[in-house]
């Protein structure tokens, strides 16, 4: 410490940007002292539950509720004739669509809210819902999306029968919501026609569920004497949803409370609305009364918004020597009932463009058709920015196949198509603009990390020993290098509903030198208390540690778009050191006026201002903020804040460098994880611990999707994984070590180059573990099987290639 | 996943709880460690109208090895089998078999009587108990009586205990020579995709005693007589131990479920058994 010069040795003490800060948040998390929605209780507070359907697709023909109306403890029962008044039997989804709240003549996927049981506590409830009785009639399901498409396919959306035009363009089935195009069709097939070689395959991204740890909840609460609404909720994007909770209702906002306390986990999971939330704010206003609504496991997986359900067909061309001339993509997407994507309205498949991945393809064509199915409605972005993990995973299969068409190592192959850095800013040709790279560095650096020659050599020498009977088990390695597109988003080209995609930040420094800043945004275990206070630290030369950070309140904090897509950096992140920056401007005139010199004369200090080759005169923030409030500044007005809207100019797009190894055992399917080697370029770095526990969490998230997680749907629309006992959840003993690396390409357009980075090892991992299981059996003639690569299916490989005697 | 109403009973000796279990007939269930019984009851799936507890009743507690003989209390938790150094040296077959279930946070609440007393085809105990040839005890009204492991299992959730009787302990003798309990499962608590629990006992490069049971690879635990015949009377060489697999395999009858359908079932299973029987041979 003593050999630092002393101005770093006061940065040091600012635990500003680059410092692994412990996180703030864990003090309470782990002595059990957070404050989750379940955790509100308020006088006289009920409690809401769902009579849910069992069936996928029926008639809804009578709904008796007179046997429920007698159990004790039970106030009402609210169907969708009662919500029909108010208009909010059916309410807006976020892709344009609307889905119903309560059944309203059918139901259209198993887990369908039909009836609303309000009672005294939630063991009264749950008998309420019990003896509701509820009569169906069976009607065809479809579960999968191409049987859905067939001319003689039954109707589901009997509501938009005849509508040819939905919210994204032309309809061109009664099942079909849009059709989304990008690139050129026509330069593309040409392209494909010529090549030397065409890898042509069937790509699927299951249906899997983000899962968070704590379920969806909230608790509704009308003030009949002012007339005011709040709800504490499982919200991600507080700001938006009492934006829609106001068109919904007519309420006007002011009158609109949303507080978001703390959130454990949302994954993409906790962005939309629910039916949940409309109904409690209903009986709310009805009874007069706090009404609180959680859902349980069951209802979170079955009910609430899934992830993925991508089937992409595509072709990939390549001159003999293996330089990508061309891709094309066609995807039939699978969005369940409604159509509830989280998407930026213009996306309705989302950033899935970004297909080209970090490769140089000079020409592209993708075209996405969404699809009703009898399936729970979402299609959220589970830790990925929208649809991006859908799109990594689809190019770095893509690529995985052509190096096999085309007879090269899969590295080599990547390599030689990676866009150069002398090529950025890069125009792809599905129409991004990639801010920064360097792809070449961080591959290098990755393959050498792992000694790639030498695991090559030992999975060839792996092969032979197999084949002579000596070993049972297989080696795959497992490559990935990913490009993210997150940070949505510019509002030129971003908005959901309407509601443009910037975010916010205020900024009050208290007289003695601490501060409070408010965000737009709202944590869901981020630690965003903590890396934005030292982002402002290294902004305003105030200590981290005095600096609180709040978020989620819609009374308090600023407007803002919420935290999902890895924007909570790019967007918020962006405007905290904009806001910190003209609190700086201000301190700067202040501390001109104080030390007597002119503005110009100053230079700022890590935590003063000093006057130009005169260090030893300067004022520290601490001085200035106590003069802001305490001596009158001829010119200036008292108080030191500042507030920041930040529209970016760009998406920010981080990238990664991703091996796996893994150890196969051809006899039972099992895999184990021996080396898994995550490189990510996120940019400037605010807190390496933190990002080193997100790219942990995000890979063992991808490991579970990549290894058995997934939402599974028999013929008759019965979801088969609705508990975690059959929907993979990994723990510690599953989970395997992590050796975490970086590089940093710092993003051109972020005041402080930072580009995101919770969602990017959810993105690279999961290509990573399933290139690892298809590598594995590359020799021995694979080139594609669907994920999840659980035991039986990996055991099927193994079985259809002969690898049984 | 809230339960209905029930009554709760916590009897303090098994006279009580079997008196309880009479006054109210099949609406009373008992509940040792509630792994199998909670669920189903917050599924709404088991509807009963009065729990009789019997984590009370201290004459259902205690492992005791005496006289060759183990004898384990119903109420003993996987956790007291697994801390128990008695019974490591007595019958370490079951402490590594209690290591594959579930998580250290079930195996503090589930017991060993709850395992195997209510039929489940997904619980290990009641394969092992059939390997090592265990005998269960019954109070009912009628007094006491034993049944062995291997006549217990009728069907799923079908077992040879009436309704108003209490199994109140397990025993067995100490069992001799090389062991093993193979099981491949999707994660940490999840149930068998397929198991087997060996016994195998060698005497001068000989087979002279081989006792083979498998878990969830039928409606009921299954011990399969003719793999164990198959070892004994040979040197366990590879051919001995293929034709006790084929044997075990046999006796199998698995279902398709979310871990796989029947072709891979069988198949792990005998990679299951060939491991499980190899490894106990290794030790014997």
């Amino acid at each position: 410490m003593k050999d630092l010069p002393e101005s770093a040795e006061r940065a040091e003490k600012l635990k500003g940007l680059g410092s692994s800060r412990k996180r703030v948040e864990d003090a309470r998390f782990t002595q059990g002292k957070g404050n989750y929605v379940d955790d509100i209780t308020l006088p006289g507070m009920l409690f809401g539950d769902f009579v849910r359907s069992p069936h996928a697709h029926a008639r809804v023909t009578a709904i008796h509720t007179e046997e429920a109306m007698k159990v004790p403890g039970v106030l009402a029962v609210i169907t969708a004739k009662d919500l029909e008044p108010l208009g909010l039997h059916w309410m807006p989804t976020l892709a344009g669509d609307k889905q119903m709240v309560l059944a309203d003549g059918k139901v259209l996927f198993q887990g369908q809210e039909v009836a609303f049981v309000v009672a005294t506590d939630r063991y009264a409830a749950a008998d309420g819902i019990e003896a509701v009785e509820v009569e169906y009639e069976d009607l065809p399901v479809v579960v999968d999306p191409f049987k859905a498409l067939e001319p003689d396919a039954p109707v589901l959306r009997e509501d938009l029968e005849g509508k040819t035009e939905g919210a994204h363009g032309p309809r061109k089935h009664h099942n079909h919501i849009f059709t989304w195009e990008q690139g050129d069709r026509e330069a593309t097939e040409q392209v494909i026609a010529e090549a030397d070689v065409v890898a042509e395959e069937m790509i699927y991204y299951h249906r899997t569920h983000p899962c968070p740890l704590e379920p969806c909840g909230c608790v509704a609460s009308m003030d009949k004497v002012n007339g005011k609404l709040t709800i504490w909720g499982t919200f991600q994007a507080p700001h938006a949803i009492r934006t829609v909770v106001s068109l919904i209702s007519g309420i006007e906002e002011h009158n609109i409370r949303i507080v978001s306390p703390d959130i454990g986990g949302g994954f993409g999971n906790k962005v939309g609305a629910y039916p949940g939330y409309i109904c409690s704010a209903v009986a709310s206003i009805v009874t007069g009364k706090p009404v609180k609504w959680v859902e349980d496991r069951m209802d979170n997986l079955m009910t609430t918004a899934f992830a993925r359900d991508y089937w992409m067909k595509g072709r990939i061309a390549a001159t003999k020597e293996g330089k990508i001339t061309g891709l094309w993509c066609h995807v039939t997407a699978d969005h369940g009932g409604f159509d509830a994507c989280a998407d930026p309205t213009k996306f309705p498949a989302g950033f899935f463009n970004i297909c080209t991945g970090s490769y140089d393809i000079p020409t592209a064509y993708l075209s996405v058709d969404g699809v009703y199915t009898n399936k729970a409605p979402g299609g959220v972005a589970y830790r990925c920015s929208f649809r991006v993990t859908e799109a990594a995973y689809f190019i770095e299969r893509m690529i995985e196949i052509l190096a096999i068409e085309l007879g090269m190592d899969a590295a080599e192959l990547r390599r030689i198509n990676f866009i150069k850095a002398e090529q950025f800013p890069y125009q792809s040709a599905l129409g991004w603009e990639y801010d920064s790279g360097d792809y070449h560095t961080a591959w290098d650096k990755a393959l050498e990390a792992v000694d790639y020659a030498g695991l090559r050599r030992e999975q060839a020498e792996r092969v032979e020993a197999f084949k002579r009977g000596e070993t049972r088990k297989l080696l795959g390695i497992g490559l990935t290098h990913f490009t993210e597109i997150v940070g949505a988003g510019p509002v030129k080209n971003c908005d959901i509903l309407g509601l443009g995609m910037f975010d916010s930040c205020e900024i009050r420094i208290h007289p003695t030198g601490s501060a409070i800043a408010r965000l737009g945004t709202i944590s869901q275990g981020q630690g965003h208390a903590t890396t934005f206070a030292q982002i402002l630290a290294s902004e305003i030369g105030l200590p981290a540690d005095s600096i609180t950070v709040e978020e989620g309140d819609t009374d308090t904090a600023p407007y803002g778009l919420g935290t999902y897509g890895s924007r909570s950096t790019p967007v918020a992140g962006a405007a905290t050191a904009m806001a910190g920056r003209k609190i700086r401007a201000k301190a700067q005139m202040i501390a001109a006026y104080l030390l007597e010199v002119h503005d110009d004369d100053l230079e700022w200090d890590v935590d003063r201002f000093a006057v130009k080759g005169d260090p030893e005169r300067f004022k520290t923030m601490k001085e200035i903020a106590f003069a802001a409030y305490n001596q009158a500044i001829p010119g200036i007005e008292p108080g030191l804040e500042a507030v920041s809207y930040y529209d970016p100019p760009n998406m920010t797009y981080p990238f990664g460098a991703y091996v796996c190894v893994m150890e196969i055992d051809v006899d039972t399917g099992q895999t184990e994880i021996r080396q898994f080697y995550a490189l990510d370029d996120c940019g400037t770095r605010i807190n390496p611990m933190i990002i080193e526990g997100q790219v942990h969490g995000g890979l063992t998230e991808a490991l579970a999707i990549a290894m058995g997680q997934e939402i599974a749907y028999d013929e008759m629309g019965n979801v088969k994984t609705g508990t975690l006992m059959d929907f993979f959840v990994p723990t510690a003993w599953e989970t395997p070590h992590y050796t975490t690396d970086h590089t940093v390409t710092p993003s051109p357009h972020h005041p402080i180059g930072a580009k995101g980075v919770g969602e990017s090892p959810n993105v690279g991992g999961v290509p990573a573990f399933s290139n690892a299981v298809h590598d594995a059996f590359r020799a021995f003639g694979l080139r594609q099987s669907h994920m999840p690569h659980d035991h039986w299916r990996v055991w099927k490989i193994a079985n259809g290639l002969g690898l049984h005697g | 996943m809230i339960p209905a109403r029930f009554d709760y009973h916590r009897p303090g000796d098994i006279a009580a709880a079997l008196a309880i279990l009479g006054e109210h007939g099949d609406e009373a269930r008992v509940i040792a460690g509630g792994h199998s019984l909670i669920p189903m009851m917050k599924l709404r799936m088991a509807d009963l109208g009065h729990l009789v507890d019997l984590q009370d009743i201290a004459e259902l507690r205690g492992i005791v090895v005496e006289g060759g003989t183990v004898r384990l209390g119903a109420m003993v938790t996987q956790a007291e089998l697994i801390a128990s150094a008695e019974l490591a040296r007595a019958a370490p077959l079951v402490r590594e078999a209690a290591l594959q279930i579930a998580d250290p946070q079930v195996r503090y609440c589930g017991t060993v009587g709850g395992n195997v007393a209510n039929g489940d085809p997904g619980n290990d105990m009641p394969g092992l108990m059939q390997c090592l040839g265990a005998t269960f005890h019954l109070a009912g009204p009628g007094g006491e009586r034993s049944v062995a492991a291997r006549d217990y299992y009728e069907a799923a959730y079908m077992t040879a205990r009436e309704d108003d009787e209490i199994l109140t302990a397990i025993s067995f003798a100490v069992p001799a020579g090389g062991y093993a309990y193979e099981k491949q499962k999707r994660k940490i608590g999840d149930y068998a995709t397929a198991a087997c629990a060996a016994l195998v006992t060698m005497e001068g490069g000989r087979c002279t005693a081989a006792s083979i049971a498998m878990t969830n690879l039928s409606d009921v635990p299954v011990w399969s007589e003719a793999a164990g015949a198959a070892l004994v009377g040979t040197n366990c060489d590879a051919e001995a131990v293929s034709a006790a697999v084929e044997a075990a395999k046999a006796d199998i009858d698995p279902t398709e479920d979310n871990r796989g359908p029947v072709d891979f079932k069988r198949h792990v299973a005998g990679v299951m058994i060939r491991r499980a029987i190899e490894r106990a041979v290794s030790r014997a």
